[in-house]
């Protein structure tokens, strides 16, 4: 799948693409709306006291009943409202969740749970949903806390040490939406981003598939190369590609890094050149982030690591 | 009418894109340079975000009298090591990359530019 341009994607309240989306931008349009009819009556109010001639008015009466009877009982229905919105945004955690997602520094680590072949499915900063049926997350956190939040399709949910949220995504559409850690995290908070693509069921059961599948013995011997090349620098050490021996936990998963959109947790767009220079870079493009640049190669055995890892679609 | 068909054929001489020419356009090359993200791995004046230290800086591409350090400046050259760098120089660490000719055109021609 083509991502022509991430940085031009949805990422707005405003613009609901689910339910509690919708839910939440229509509490934020009955305060906008009310607090702002408020404002303007009080604004005419003033205006009418110093604008109108002097006459008697019985200030007992606006004391009680602007002061303290209006305020009560608005304050009140929206009270009661907003715990109906909570309500229905919260979620009883009857069953297993359908995805995991855990916030590291600077990026999210994504294990899928319910691949039919029961093979573990393991990615970053990337989540695919079936649209039209709600999918449960677990939210959780390995550092420090983060906070889960793709504006168009939830509120925002905090990850915090020691605890595990939880958080239902249910897409009305298909569409792919930016998500964003919503929680300072540190150095690259900012570029700590992610991508949910909603697809109808039968793409979703598609890509959970190839997902869950390990990585193919490429056939082409300058891809097995380049396979040898990040296995000889020690790449396994963080990194797990399913189908060889490569099986460090430290950074995200790479069986099929090819696929996905983006590097660096939406810091670049995935192409063969964009992961040459992260191999090498990382440390210029995202600085303080747990990969060193790997300076170690020739520029001809850069292009062969990098040409690898985009064949691992 | 006749007023209108003038109109119709002076604009199509004069408001089509007069900047793009077999030239390049140095100010389609500097979107071009931005939607690859060459500076992941460059240096590039007035490009948001190119700070890389992977390859060489470009910042005054302008003045450089060898391309890569050993092609005498040629702009299909150029154009040609952008878009397949390792066609060129096997030992390159600059892969391949997916830029069209047309951008290919444009971004040499903003390459070009800087002096």
């Amino acid at each position: 799948m083509m991502h022509a341009d991430l940085s031009r994607l949805p990422q707005s309240a405003l613009d609901p693409a689910s339910d509690p989306a919708w839910l939440i931008h229509q509490l934020g349009l009955v305060l906008y709306i009310g607090t702002g009819a408020i404002f303007v009556l009080v604004m005419a109010l003033v205006l009418y006291g110093v604008l109108s001639p002097p006459r008697r008015v019985d200030a007992r009466a606006w004391v009680i009943g602007g002061g303290i009877v209006f305020p009560v009982a608005v304050l009140t229905a929206l009270f009661l409202y907003a715990l109906h919105v909570g309500h229905a945004l919260s979620v009883a955690p009857a069953r297993a969740a359908d995805i995991e997602v855990t916030g590291r520094m600077w990026w999210w680590d994504v294990r899928y749970n319910d691949a039919p072949s029961g093979a573990a499915v393991a990615l970053a900063n990337e989540l695919y949903i079936p649209v039209g049926r709600p999918v449960e997350v677990a939210l959780r956190t390995r550092d420090v806390i983060h906070s889960f939040w793709v504006p168009a399709l939830a509120g925002k949910v905090d990850m915090i040490p020691g605890r595990t949220n939880r958080l239902v995504l249910h897409a009305r559409e298909a569409g792919t939406f930016r998500g964003q850690c919503a929680e300072y995290c540190g150095m690259q908070h900012a570029w700590m981003a992610l991508h949910v693509v909603a697809v109808p069921e039968n793409e979703y059961r598609a890509w959970l598939e190839r997902q869950a599948a390990p990585a193919r013995e490429p056939d082409d011997a300058r891809l097995r190369r380049g396979r040898d090349l990040l296995l000889r620098e020690n790449c396994d050490t963080c990194h797990t590609i399913r189908g060889t021996r490569a099986a460090g936990t430290l950074g995200p998963d790479l069986t099929h890094v090819g696929s996905r959109s983006s590097l660096g947790a939406g810091r670049l767009d995935n192409s063969v050149a964009t992961l040459a220079a992260w191999i090498a870079g990382s440390q210029s493009i995202k600085p303080g982030n747990l990969m060193p640049s790997y300076t170690a190669y020739s520029g001809e055995e850069l292009r062969l690591v990098a040409a690898y890892l985009a064949s691992l679609k | 009418m006749r007023f209108l068909a003038l109109f119709v054929a002076v604009c199509a001489a004069g408001c089509s894109a007069p900047e793009r020419n077999a030239a390049g356009d140095a100010s389609a090359g500097r979107v071009a340079i931005e939607r690859h993200q060459c500076g992941a791995c460059h240096v590039i004046p007035d490009i948001v975000d190119a700070r890389g230290d992977v390859g060489p800086p470009l910042a005054d591409y302008g003045r450089r009298v060898y391309l890569a350090g050993k092609f005498p400046q040629d702009p299909a050259l150029l154009e040609r090591w952008i878009r397949d760098a390792p066609s060129l120089e096997p030992r390159t660490a600059m892969p391949r990359t997916d830029v069209t000719e047309r951008e290919a055109r444009d971004i040499a021609a903003y390459l070009r530019r800087l002096r």
